[in-house]
């Protein structure tokens, strides 16, 4: 019974984004014209996954207490990437696949390098970091172009076995290859603890650098797999400014209804996923109740209100009053 | 192992901060087998000396061997890997991280490179049985544990590491009598296991009980190494104190300059039966100008819950506070900072909760009377700066300019900042929560003097302190909180070491004539 009750609360975060967008997805389909079909759940989840990547890009990097606004443009950079190398025969296809993660792994190291060993605040580096990933993009196509191997694209993008979306099994892999080894790593736990109180970190002798520095970098991955996927979905490279920086702060909002504290020390990737499927889940359900596409940003802004104001009730019981600021 | 083979010794160790010398050509001989105490006052070099043991802080002189073997530790790191593990005074569990997480945080049994969750579980669940603190469960939240049951965890986490030398640093401050016992039981049984055990302590029966060495501490120089129970415990706090009391306070309450209290005056503050959650347990006493009242007991009995409840800072705090004989209420510090007449908190932590380090000593010291210093919303500069001014001079704040930032000044000076800002309110009513803690010995008297004057000139002062001697030499009446309650109130002769320590261990009080022992 006590047993059960630790990991319910360990878990909370996670178990309530889950239920938020299984609510929102229920109602969603409901509604649906065509009702629970393989192609509204593969239309859906193609929309998902994307922020789906970034927002666990930003958990790795919310959790050592740190925010990196420059996820977006690593998705962006690594979208005009992938619309140049991902191309041509097979094997060069999958060269080109790594290669792109791999910038996009670099571009997250560049991060952590500048924010651990040069020690500045991570919002300062990442806006700035951010601009010059952009600006790459920007080098590499001052116009939308390029093309994909259409053949990889299309299968990751389809369905497996014509049933389930072939994007969610992509994402369901890079959680248990990325995030569920980080977080049960040594390397991974002193991410948390420095995130939590880095002095006590340090004081237990824990590898803070190693483990800040991985987060970091692992976050430049997922956001460069986000990148990759976005060329699948459009078949081209675009360094679009609007989507990067749209995307940098959605994955903001999906950390936070995910359960991942801003604080840091807290939080799962898998929690940020569902939080991401259902702040996407939010735009798809205005579009099955019929309402103008101009509403769109008000609701997607009420309901992530309401979202993030249950995280607060807690504050309601405090009774010294220091602990609000704690 | 030969019981008498010194397993650590530490000679000619120095170290200083800035310009004060923490510790002084300090040495230091612990033997395998054995439990040596280290006594001394705040700031006597008892936490540095841990610090240079375990890495936190590198010494500027001296060398260390271990076992034979010259040793230097980068890093608290290295010195776990040399077995030296200290069980910290100042927590370094991770709140966010479980029981288990945290008691093996800093080498965690591992599979296939990943942590291995079932090991984890039974190498915590040892330990804690260990420790005696199998009530705690291993997936609980650090965060949400008491402060007694982390400082059990703490234990815990120390013992995971199988140590040869075992560092205690106020490790059991925080517990309750029961844990003490469980704890001692198993320190003696280390100690027959061979391993070298260093503890710090202020608590005197713990160490009568537990040394079998013992050295003191003064001014961050070793004063003297003895073994347990070869000296009076008269003699061993003249060494901790190496002066006269007296000497360093100012004279107590001189009736020519206020006069006592008269009984048919109102009280300045008066608490009536005040209770809190499970922290505070019906506590009443009054507070009059003129007069300094000491909270003394161990530390974490309720007296900073104390002074925050009065402060407006609880909620849902029972029981009555009178103002000149009115009841007010106090919903937080902006209100209780208006109630007539002005009351004042002096914060525990000065760098949370009292000053913002980087801005400057001016912006410092006028946040707290902004309001008195402003027109129509509007700060008057000229006014802020020489009201500013006037408090640098009247404490003798050290600062080459009040524009530096308060960071950048010595702890004793920023803690100087920490009290002028609020006098500028010209308060009446004076809550100090442990104000020289880690503060020099200069600042420490100038700080006694200042509260003096301050009761001298009708403020009623409230002053809690974890040093002693400080309640001894500054305080009219002193309160003894022990569990949230007000245990027992000493006046005047009856400020005693031996009083003071006897009702902090809410020990019954020994025969009246007997009341000066210790001294």
């Amino acid at each position: 019974m006590r047993e059960w009750r630790y990991l319910l609360a360990e878990q909370r975060g996670t178990l309530v984004a889950m239920a938020i967008f299984a609510l929102m997805f229920t109602i969603y389909v409901a509604n649906h014209p065509a009702g629970l079909t393989s192609n509204v759940v593969q239309t859906a989840a193609n929309k998902g996954v994307l922020l789906a990547f970034v927002a666990m890009a930003q958990t790795l990097v919310v959790i050592t207490a740190g925010i990196d606004l420059s996820v977006g443009m690593i998705m962006v950079l690594t979208n005009c990437l992938a619309s140049a190398l991902v191309v041509g025969t097979p094997l060069q296809a999958g060269l080109g696949v790594i290669a792109v993660l791999a910038a996009g792994t670099l571009c997250g190291a560049l991060n952590g390098t500048i924010v651990i060993y040069g020690r500045l605040q991570p919002i300062v580096t990442t806006i700035a970091t951010g601009a010059i990933y952009f600006g790459l993009a920007l080098l590499i196509r001052p116009f939308p172009g390029g093309s994909v191997h259409e053949v990889l694209a299309d299968a990751m993008t389809g369905k497996i076995g014509g049933v389930f979306p072939a994007s969610i099994a992509a994402l369901a892999a890079v959680v248990a290859l990325v995030w569920v080894p980080f977080s049960r790593s040594l390397a991974g736990r002193a991410a948390f603890a420095s995130g939590s109180a880095e002095q006590a970190a340090y004081m237990s002798g824990l590898p803070i650098r190693r483990g800040r520095f991985l987060a970091y970098a692992l976050a430049g991955l997922c956001a460069g797999a986000g990148g990759l996927f976005l060329t699948f979905f459009t078949y081209t490279g675009e360094a679009a400014q609007v989507s990067g920086s749209a995307y940098t702060l959605f994955s903001i909002a999906a950390v936070v209804l995910g359960g991942v504290s801003l604080y840091g020390g807290r939080g799962s990737a898998i929690g940020a996923v569902f939080g991401a499927l259902a702040f996407r889940t939010i735009g798809d359900m205005l579009f099955v109740f019929d309402f103008d596409a101009l509403w769109q940003p008000l609701f997607q802004g009420l309901i992530l209100m309401v979202a993030v104001s249950l995280g607060a009730f807690g504050l309601l019981r405090v009774r010294n009053r220091l602990d609000w600021f704690r | 192992m030969e019981s008498h083979a010194p397993l650590f010794r530490m000679e000619g160790v120095s170290k200083s901060y800035g310009g004060t010398r923490a510790l002084e050509r300090a040495d230091l001989t612990l033997r395998a087998g054995s439990i040596h105490a280290l006594l001394g006052e705040n700031g006597a070099g008892k936490s540095t000396l841990i610090k240079v043991m375990t890495g936190v802080v590198a010494p500027d002189e001296g060398v260390m061997t271990l076992a034979g073997r010259a040793v230097s530790f980068a890093s608290p790191a290295a010195a776990n890997e040399a077995e030296v593990v200290c069980v910290f005074q100042e927590l370094s569990l991770i709140p966010e991280l479980s029981v288990a997480d945290n008691i093996v945080v800093s080498n965690p049994p591992t599979r296939f490179g990943m942590i291995d969750r079932k090991a984890q579980r039974l190498l915590a669940e040892e330990a804690l049985a260990r420790a005696g603190a199998s009530d705690i469960h291993p997936r609980a939240l650090v965060r949400d544990l008491p402060l007694s049951r982390r400082q059990m965890v703490e234990i815990a986490k120390a013992l995971a590491r199988k140590p040869r030398i075992l560092i205690l640093d106020e490790a059991t401050s925080a517990l309750t009598a029961s844990d003490v016992d469980k704890v001692f039981r198993m320190l003696k049984g280390l100690r027959d296991e061979g391993l070298g055990l260093l503890y710090i302590s202020h608590r005197m029966n713990e160490i009568k009980e537990l040394a079998d060495d013992c050295t003191v501490f003064r001014g961050g120089r070793k004063i003297a190494s003895y073994p347990a129970g070869s000296k009076s415990d008269a003699e061993v706090v003249q060494m901790m104190i190496g002066r006269e009391v007296s000497s360093v306070y100012p004279a107590k309450h001189r009736p020519e300059v206020a006069p006592a209290p008269t009984p048919a005056a109102a009280p300045r503050l008066e608490l009536r039966g005040l209770s809190w959650a499970d922290r505070l347990h019906d506590i009443s006493f009054d507070l009059h100008a003129g007069e300094i009242v000491g909270l003394g007991g161990l530390d974490g009995q309720g007296q900073n819950e104390l002074l925050l409840s009065l402060f407006g800072v609880l909620r849902g705090v029972e029981g009555q506070i009178l103002v000149d004989g009115k009841p007010v209420a106090l919903s937080g510090p902006a209100r209780a900072r208006e109630t007539f007449p002005g009351i004042a908190l002096i914060p525990e932590d000065r760098k949370t909760e009292g000053l913002m380090l980087p801005m400057s000593v001016r912006d410092n010291l006028s946040f707290a009377a902004l309001d008195l210093l402003s027109h129509g919303g509007v700060v008057d500069a000229p006014e802020e700066s020489a009201a500013v001014q006037r408090m640098i001079e009247l404490l003798a704040i050290k600062t080459s300019s009040p524009d530096v930032a308060v960071g950048a000044l010595s702890g004793g000076n920023q803690q100087k900042v920490v009290i002028a800002k609020w006098l500028l309110r010209g308060p009446r009513i004076i809550l100090l929560n442990d104000p020289t803690r880690g503060i020099d010995i200069g600042t420490k008297q100038e700080i006694y003097r200042l509260l003096r004057r301050l009761a001298d000139e009708g403020a009623a002062i409230l002053f809690y302190s974890t040093d002693y001697a400080e309640l001894i030499g500054c305080c009219d009446r002193v309160e003894v909180v022990y569990d949230g309650r007000i245990r027992r109130e000493l006046v005047g002769e009856e400020i005693t070491e031996h009083n003071l320590i006897a009702a902090a261990l809410n020990i019954v009080p020994a025969a009246e004539g007997d009341a000066r022992g210790g001294h």
